[in-house]
């Protein structure tokens, strides 16, 4: 199953809630301002370092862009719309706001 | 299923969300409703809402039954870091761990949050 | 694959409106079948034709349109939705129609996948 975050870890705790009900391979995707919970060096860093061990964890190229965030967490892997479609085919999909 | 987030009243993610439950529960679809995060607080006893002028809905909630919508269920952590126990739930519902519901969710066709 | 797309938000004030577009054309390129856009919540607002941003800014509404009429996508309020927020039948743009919540659980039946886009 595809996990799908849109919201800034900084101003919702969608993302925190979120891992609690992932299970081990499923792969997360950050969308839209979900994304800054990617930029290296932050607060959710750690936590990404920790998703990263049994999940894949992707974000929106465009997005990232838009944002101006060039340097992810290590492991983390930017895709655009047609990842994202890629990621659709091959899981259901659960979109977290 | 139908993943309910939000608290009632201060938006209308919630009363929408039932909407479409009731709907898809008349078109005999197989439903679980769970509630997680300010979700729980749909299901909150004594609501009140004659004093902020937006119809209440809790006890729809309690009708879900008589839909064949058999499967509620609330996330203990949620629940528990409100302060809140089942006791303080206008309706019965399962209380499961976060990874009892990650189970259910990685079973279903569609997920649509609230 | 077939592919159905839930937008529970309205245009401009987030970007769902625009990640959900976004999505439908990739999906469409690599040639995948998006059946359907339903609209819920906000989402209904997406397909008045009152709409009329600045010239330098994208129309949402036209938008829909146009993916619509070129690639056969059903754009579809929520009646019930619709009538809280003042959409009817009057102001849809082309391509757009309203109906119940009932094509909503079709369509999630139907399609392999149902993806939602809301904030």
């Amino acid at each position: 199953m595809l996990h799908t975050i849109n919201k800034s870890p900084f101003e919702k705790n969608t993302f925190e809630t979120c891992i609690r009900f992932v299970l081990p391979g499923d792969p997360l995707l950050f969308i839209e301002d979900g994304v800054y919970a990617v930029q290296s060096g932050n607060r959710f860093s750690p936590a990404i370092k920790r998703v990263l061990e049994t999940n894949p964890v992707f974000a929106l190229g465009p997005d990232l862009d838009a944002r101006g965030i060039t340097a992810l967490s290590e492991g983390v892997e930017s895709v655009d719309y047609d990842g994202f479609v890629a990621l659709v085919e091959e899981h259901q999909v659960n979109s977290w706001f | 299923m139908h993943v309910l987030r939000h608290a009632p009243h201060g938006t209308i993610y919630t009363y929408e969300g039932l909407e479409m439950i009731l709907i898809m529960a008349a078109y005999e679809q197989d439903l679980s409703v769970v509630f997680i995060g300010d979700g729980v607080y749909a299901l909150k006893k004594g609501q009140d809402t004659s004093g902020i002028g937006i119809k209440g809905f809790s006890k729809t909630f309690m009708a879900l039954d008589g839909y064949d919508v058999e499967k509620l269920y609330i996330d203990s952590v949620s629940l528990a870091e409100r302060g809140l126990t089942a006791d303080d739930l206008v309706v019965d519902v399962e209380v499961l761990d976060a990874e009892e519901i990650g189970r259910l969710m990685k079973e279903q066709d569609v997920i649509i949050h609230h | 694959m077939k592919i159905g797309i839930l937008l529970k938000e309205g245009p401009y004030n987030h970007q769902a409106s625009d990640t959900a577009f976004k999505f439908a054309e990739a999906a469409i390129k690599k040639g995948h079948t998006v059946d359907a856009v339903f609209l819920y919540n906000d989402g209904v607002t997406n397909v008045t034709k009152l709409m009329d941003p600045p010239q330098d800014d994208r129309n949402i509404a036209a938008r829909w349109s146009e993916l619509s009429k070129k690639h056969g996508v059903e754009i579809l309020a929520c009646i019930a939705a619709s009538k809280r927020r003042g959409i009817s039948d009057d102001v849809l743009v082309e391509g757009s129609a309203i109906t119940g919540l009932g094509t909503l659980t079709d369509i999630a039946i139907r399609n392999d996948r149902l993806v939602t886009f809301g904030d």
